[in-house]
């Protein structure tokens, strides 16, 4: 047995230490009722509250909207110019690693500043979509680049039209089924990322799921613990489906 | 043939990016230098009063402490993971478990650890019952190392994520080929492991470093703003919390958005440096 081997075993257990207390500390808190009794009341307590599911859904739409926008806008603008202007790669690259230098705290600085109207875009929750686009956009972007680079566009693309297909089918029938894993993949990613998401929520001042538990967490420390193993649950299931779909496309995500 | 609809889409994404990503940054520098009577570099002088050095000297610190800690750490799993005498059902709980905890981040994150290992938390409270008392031993959850600490749990992940591609290629030959040469397991590493490495470490501690420096709300959640960080600051200015001119909070964006420029750009040198005796391309 070589030296880093031994090093090795020496840091695993260390590490699963480190990684399991705090979620079993976390659930056994949620379950703690005072004294030495335990049960589900906070859980019940939680499931009472109105503003679960609303921010719950709320949550949810957003990460829908965001979804929708990266397909609509980002999906079609990627398979054009890989088609059609290539020159253009270096601005995109650009655009996709400016996310990752201006923070999201920076961006919602700038946000604010630049806008200030109109109120039915900034007055709705809505609104958190375009950042949230800009945060998924690093991560979608390298996923959809993957998947474009695996693929002869133009020889599918000529192949198609010389069997008479119009553009729309061929993106359709030929370039979406062959980006499906990495599209899922940035799909679910997004999912977890904006259901999470605080900076910008709490800055402008919007109801989420994160923001809500927040609040109850200044609060009401069991139900908080018990809404961080609702939200681990939640996480857990959106990177199953990513390492399900996705296989290959490393799940990574934003919002710290 | 380059239909319209395509300019169209291309157009369309350049001009959202523009509008709402590109043009805020903009905003931020020119808010940063323009005061109410014209051009001026107070805000930028600004950042040399003490509330403000000190935001940066956190923020630079747990940045730099939680990526290194991601980086060993991640590493060192990460080798001790993939290698071929590991169990292959470790390496799938690994790899899946950090697909998680990588995201596991931000408010739940911050409570779990409060839950944990807060004033309160159970972890305190039972160390407290065996007679050991870490609050009492100086230790805190609400400062730079009890945040580095929390840090550290969406990092490691992270860095097993980022290094596992890189650490599968290295090939188990060139390690023969060392042994068969007379080198020790030390040396295999020294000369030949970490060199091939570096470049995909330095591009991974990167990576760490600006999630931690660009992270707000696990430490918001964890300190409620009683930590000076960069991102706690600008919140602060944000909402009014405190008596700052939105052109403090442009300045302190622009000194972050700085700061994360020369870092990637420190990064493509020495990731030069590091990829030197590789084959050019």
């Amino acid at each position: 047995m070589n030296r880093m081997g031994i090093i090795g075993w020496l840091v695993l257990p260390l590490a699963a230490i480190y990684f399991i207390v705090p979620l079993v500390m976390t659930l056994a808190f949620s379950l703690w009722q005072g004294g030495s009794s335990y049960g589900f009341a906070s859980y019940r307590v939680l499931m009472g509250r109105p503003q679960l599911p609303s921010s719950l859904l709320l949550s949810t739409e957003l990460a829908g909207a965001t979804a929708l926008m990266l397909v609509v806008l980002l999906l079609p603008a990627m398979i054009f110019m890989n088609l059609y202007a290539p020159k253009l790669r270096p601005l995109f690259e650009f655009i996709a690693a400016l996310p990752f230098v201006v923070p999201a705290i920076a961006l919602v600085a700038g946000l604010t500043a630049l806008f200030t109207g109109p109120e039915w875009l900034l007055g709705s929750p809505f609104y958190l979509v375009i950042p949230y686009f800009f945060l998924a956009l690093p991560y979608a972007y390298r996923s959809l680049d993957v998947g474009l680079g695996a693929l002869d566009l133009t020889t599918l693309t000529e192949a198609g039209q010389s069997l008479g297909a119009t553009m729309g089918q061929i993106i359709r029938f030929v370039v979406l089924p062959n980006l499906r894993s990495a599209l899922v993949g940035s799909l679910l990613l997004t999912l977890a990322v904006v259901i999470g998401e605080f900076t910008f929520a709490n800055v402008l001042l919007f109801r989420t799921f994160a923001v809500f538990m927040n609040q109850i967490g200044q609060h009401e420390a069991t139900e908080a613990a018990a809404l961080v193993m609702v939200s681990f649950l939640i996480t857990w299931g959106a990177m199953l489906g990513v390492l399900v779909v996705g296989r290959g496309c490393s799940p990574v995500g934003g919002g710290h | 043939m380059r239909p319209l609809i395509a300019w169209l889409s291309i157009g369309a994404f350049v001009a959202v990016a523009t509008a709402f990503l590109v043009a805020p940054t903009l905003m931020l520098a020119i808010q940063s230098i323009y005061g109410d009577d014209g051009l001026t570099l107070e805000y930028i002088l600004s950042m040399g009063e003490y509330r403000y050095r000190v935001a940066f000297e956190n923020s630079l610190l747990l940045s730099l402490g939680s990526a290194t800690v991601g980086v060993v750490a991640g590493g060192l799993i990460a080798h001790a993971v993939l290698k071929p005498s590991a169990p292959r059902w470790l390496r799938s709980v690994v790899t899946s478990f950090s697909a998680v905890a990588a995201n596991f981040a931000g408010v739940p994150l911050a409570f779990a650890f409060i839950s944990t290992l807060g004033s309160l938390g159970l972890l305190t409270q039972w160390l407290k019952g065996l007679g050991f008392d870490i609050y009492a031993a100086g230790f805190s959850l609400y400062s730079i190392s009890g945040l580095t600490l929390t840090y550290s749990y969406f990092q490691i992940p992270l860095m097993l994520i980022i290094i596992t591609p890189a650490i599968e290629a290295l090939r188990p030959s060139w390690r023969e080929a060392a042994e068969n040469l007379g080198a020790s397991g030390g040396q295999y590493w020294r000369m030949i492991g970490l060199p091939v490495l570096m470049p995909s470490l330095l591009s991974g501690w990167i990576l760490l470093f600006g999630s931690a420096f660009s992270a707000y709300a696990t430490a918001y959640a964890l300190t409620s703003g009683n930590i000076g960080l960069v991102t706690t600051e600008i919140s602060n200015v944000l909402s009014g919390n405190v008596m700052a001119s939105p052109q403090t909070g442009a300045a302190l964006s622009v000194g972050m958005i700085v700061v994360m420029v020369g870092v990637l750009a420190l990064s493509s040198v020495l990731a030069r440096r590091a990829a030197r005796w590789m084959p050019q391309r």
